[in-house]
């Protein structure tokens, strides 16, 4: 058994029956024999974190080499000198100062920067534009499933990472990692915990009446006494997914879970607050503080993952990026080209992947945002078939349906 | 749930906050649609006023004042503490040349040293204007809908509410008027026009400072061309895509931007009084984008403020909007997946009758698909503890007992996530740590009832005589009375309406 307690196995009981029927991981483990982290193959790890709301690409990672750039990002523009003076990547790129952590991952030769992405969605809605970066449907309105699910879901009868399924951070499970493969769910803890009686035939109560809240509810059980196990005192909330604490404690809290021999392999998680409207700031300010959150949490993930880190890829992405433009209010409004941050010890850094596109008026899209001229979906298929051996069929076909024609990047993972 | 349909309790959680254990289960019954009717005929049910809660200028007056006493006091500290030093300098230079003066010099580096080492406890900082002033609203909300009857209109309050959401978190002018603009701007028009709800909500100060526009200038406006200021297009971007047509209804980016070029101007009157009443709508002409405008193939003449009530009152006319609230509503109320013959009727309904929503939340009692005997919806957070404080029959004294829970699940009082609001459907809420959150707090509830009551008694209140088998059974077998209280809550009675 996973947890030998009596308590903890009284609990466990009824909810193997519920796993069986709806195939949830953790609890699964306990009953595979662990050969196959004996042999030293690679282990590999994906997480997954949604930037909700849009990153401004141009000021967090600014292409200070772009004649145009400082005319257009005005106040919001990242520099090489100066007051607050970015972090350089390269000649041409530089990193906003609220992301050290990553700035020496890249250097490392563990981070990049992939710029100019943006996923097929050219309308500027959020709401839409995060169901097509998290379904990795062709459009908006699909939102029974996400593409980490259906990759998990993919995967061959057997396989470690399909069979540990998903863990979604927070109070609700982010739509990329939604659907028929099984996800368990955490969140930092602030009121005390109910005795496992009292879970018990609640637990006992749903499964006579309400498969639904049955699955919901075992799979919730077993992700706490996990973290119960692990975690300690770290359980309660530091200030949510809109904080920078809360970023870095939801980062924390999913490495220690996914660190687990039985824990899941694949992780999601969604931070808020990036539609910066107004006052945005940029080498100081709002953007530069969520960007330490942010930063904060890549760093929570190499402490917490320790030898584990080795293998994980971790990728940032958002719906789509924000005007080229300061708009009157000194912030920026919806865009297209942004940035995605990737970093871990599978990742092959230490570059900007970027077919740079300018930033005159007519090379600007509709004359006003950053062009994309990197499809995010071909970033994300590359990590999928590098990380856990997904063909380009596989990835073209269910998990990005209708995308063949959008090849899987190479040599992402080192 | 029993094959029978228990149509009482239906218009009590389907369409209220549920039931009150006081017998209203066998009531609703015997004229479940007329009980429902009978809530919304009684004049005024859905408006909200209290000698604690401000209008939006007086909330914003204090918000204002408070900011500035503050300011002052933080002037006044940096002189005092600018002069401490210039003495300290003042008293070490003499001290070099009169040992009496050293002596004192080192005196006060020793005090100062001393309260470096043990600063003296500040009283802790009594709570701001707009904190109280939040914490008074949502209390006043929250009784009334742990109060009222049926808690119907409390329920059209905050669908549309969350509909036309601000989020408390924007800042302190938002937390200030977040409850002010709910009584002021939502509730009057629940049973009223959607129209003159649309025009009450984007010209109410709270809104046009939550979305930006009260700072979005016509870029050639006096303003705009005089200091290089222009246009923010937030408001008029959610207006097209979540207040009115909805997303991918055909409206195009130059739709958009021509939207937020209209409403140029539309802003809030400052502290000064030159603008009108302090902290109300003003039309500031130096900011509006001049000329006419184009919006959705129709031309809009230069003409102040009307022109944008113009085009808000078109938007709410059109039949993109229509279809998009009647699915929204029938979704809300009914099934996360509503019947579409349902959603066609009531999308003819609101259309028909001038975005009517007394005849929209009519047609919506009327219609037989939304009495379907099996629960479609699981409660959101709020309505779960509501219904829980109704069953009790715990009116909460003062707002942090439901306050703290609903930030904990995931859905803090008027802080939702984004401008689109919190999601109402079972793939939010019934999430596995969603779950252990609720069992959480039911446990901690029913473990902190000083008298609790038979939870078998509460049982029948809840369902009148048609509890399921397994319910029953599960609260009956419970080894103490909190157990079953925590049981019968977590129940799916009480977790699905």
């Amino acid at each position: 058994m996973l947890l030998p307690h009596p308590s903890r196995r009284a609990l466990f009981h009824p909810s193997r029956r519920a796993l069986v029927s709806g195939g949830s991981a953790l609890f699964g483990a306990a009953f595979i024999p662990k050969i196959a982290s004996a042999a030293g193959a690679r282990d590999p790890r994906l997480v997954v974190i949604i930037l909700r709301g849009a990153l401004d690409g141009l000021a967090s990672v600014g292409p200070v080499g772009d004649p145009d750039y400082v005319g257009l990002h005005g106040p919001l523009a990242l520099q090489f000198d100066g007051a607050h003076p970015g972090l350089p990547l390269d000649g041409f790129f530089a990193l906003n100062p609220g992301m050290p952590v990553f700035a020496r991952m890249y250097r490392e030769k563990s981070a990049l920067v992939v710029h100019a992405t943006a996923t097929n969605y050219r309308e500027r809605s959020h709401f839409d534009g995060q169901d097509v970066l998290e379904s990795g449907m062709p459009g908006p309105g699909f939102t029974e499933s996400g593409w980490l699910n259906r990759a998990i879901a993919a995967l061959p009868q057997g396989d470690r990472v399909g069979r540990l399924g998903g863990l979604a951070i927070g109070a609700a499970t982010p739509l990329v990692l939604r659907g028929a493969a099984p996800v368990v769910g955490w969140a930092p803890e602030v009121i005390p915990t109910a005795s496992d009686e009292l879970a018990r035939r609640v637990l006992a109560l749903y499964e006579d009446s309400d498969p639904l809240l049955a699955r919901a509810m075992s799979q919730g059980l077993q992700v706490d006494r996990i973290a119960a196990r692990d975690m300690g005192a770290d359980r309660r909330d530091k200030g949510g997914p809109g904080s920078p604490a809360g970023m870095r404690q939801a980062a924390q809290g999913a490495a220690r879970l996914i660190a687990a021999d039985d824990g899941p392999r694949v992780a999601a998680l969604a931070f808020e607050g990036w539609d910066t409207h107004a006052g945005e700031g940029g080498a100081t300010g709002r953007l530069m503080q969520l960007l330490g959150g942010l930063d904060g949490a890549f760093d929570a993930f190499q402490t917490g993952l320790g030898a584990k880190w080795a293998d994980t890829a971790i990728i940032a992405i958002t719906e789509f990026g924000r005007t080229a433009k300061v708009n009157g209010t000194v912030g920026t409004d919806h865009g297209t080209g942004t940035v995605a941050f990737l970093a871990g010890g599978a990742i092959k850094g230490g570059r900007v992947v970027a077919d740079w596109p300018g930033l005159k008026e007519a090379q600007l899209f509709e004359k006003r945002d950053l062009a994309a001229t990197t499809d995010l979906r071909a970033v994300l298929k590359g990590l999928l078939a590098d990380q856990f051996g997904l063909s380009p069929a596989v990835l073209g076909e269910s998990v990005f349906p209708g995308t063949i024609g959008v090849r899987p990047m190479q040599g992402l993972i080192a | 749930m029993a094959a029978t349909a228990n149509l009482g309790l239906i218009a009590l959680t389907r369409f209220g906050y549920g039931p009150r254990g006081d017998g209203d289960v066998a009531i609703a019954a015997s004229d479940p649609r007329g009980f429902l009717k009978a809530e919304l005929a009684q004049p005024g049910i859905a408006l909200l006023s209290g000698a604690t809660l401000p209008t939006t200028a007086a909330a914003i007056d204090q918000f204002t004042r408070d900011q500035a006493a503050r300011k002052l006091e933080r002037d006044q500290l940096a002189t005092q503490q600018a002069e401490d030093l210039a003495r300290g300098k003042q008293l070490a230079a003499l001290g070099a040349v009169s040992p009496v003066f050293a002596k004192v010099a080192a005196a006060d580096a020793a005090k100062a040293a001393a309260l470096l080492a043990n600063p003296p406890k500040s009283a802790p900082k009594p709570p701001s204007p707009e904190q109280l002033i939040f914490r008074d609203e949502a209390l006043a909300r929250l009784r009334r809908a742990i109060e009222a009857r049926v808690g119907f209109a409390e329920r059209l309050v905050a669908f549309w509410s969350n509909h036309f959401c601000v989020s408390a978190n924007k800042g302190g002018i938002a937390r200030a008027t977040v409850g002010s603009f709910e009584r002021e701007a939502i509730r009057p028009h629940v049973l009223g026009r959607f129209s003159d709800m649309l025009v009450a909500v984007e010209s109410h100060p709270a809104m046009l400072h939550f979305l930006d526009n009260a700072q979005s200038v016509g870029p050639n406006s006096k303003v705009g061309l005089k200091a290089h200021k222009g246009l923010n297009e937030n408001l008029g971007r959610e207006i097209m895509e979540l207040h009115a047509l909805g997303v991918g209804s055909g409206y195009t980016q130059t739709d958009v931007t021509n939207l937020a070029r209209i409403l140029t101007g539309w802003s809030i009157s400052n502290a000064n009084g030159k603008e009108g009443v302090p902290g109300t709508f003003f039309f500031n002409a130096a900011t509006h984008e001049p000329g006419p405008i184009q919006l959705l193939g129709k031309t809009y003449p230069e003409d102040g403020a009307t022109q944008g009530q113009l085009a808000l009152l078109d938007l709410a006319r059109r039949p993109e909007t229509a279809r998009f609230i009647a699915g929204k509503f029938a979704r809300a109320f009914v099934s996360d997946q509503p019947p579409p013959a349902l959603v066609e009727r009531l999308t003819h309904v609101f259309h028909d009758s001038g975005g009517d929503l007394r005849a929209l939340t009519f047609a919506l009692v009327d219609a037989a698909e939304a009495w379907d005997a099996a629960p479609a919806k699981m409660r959101s957070p709020y309505e779960f503890i509501v219904a829980t404080n109704r069953l009790l029959g715990h009116l909460p004294e003062e707002p942090g007992q439901v306050i703290g829970p609903l930030n904990l699940m995931g859905m803090g009082l008027w802080t939702p996530p984004g401008p689109n609001g919190f999601a109402d459907t079972a793939a939010a809420w019934a999430s596995p740590e969603g779950m252990k959150l609720r069992l959480d707090y039911c446990s901690q509830v029913a473990s902190r009832l000083r008298d609790p009551p038979n939870p078998s008694d509460l049982l029948e209140a809840l369902c009148g005589a048609k509890p399921s088998q397994q319910t029953r059974d599960a609260v009956r077998g419970a080894e103490s009375r909190q157990q079953g209280l925590a049981l019968l809550l977590m129940s799916p009675e009480m977790q699905r309406r």
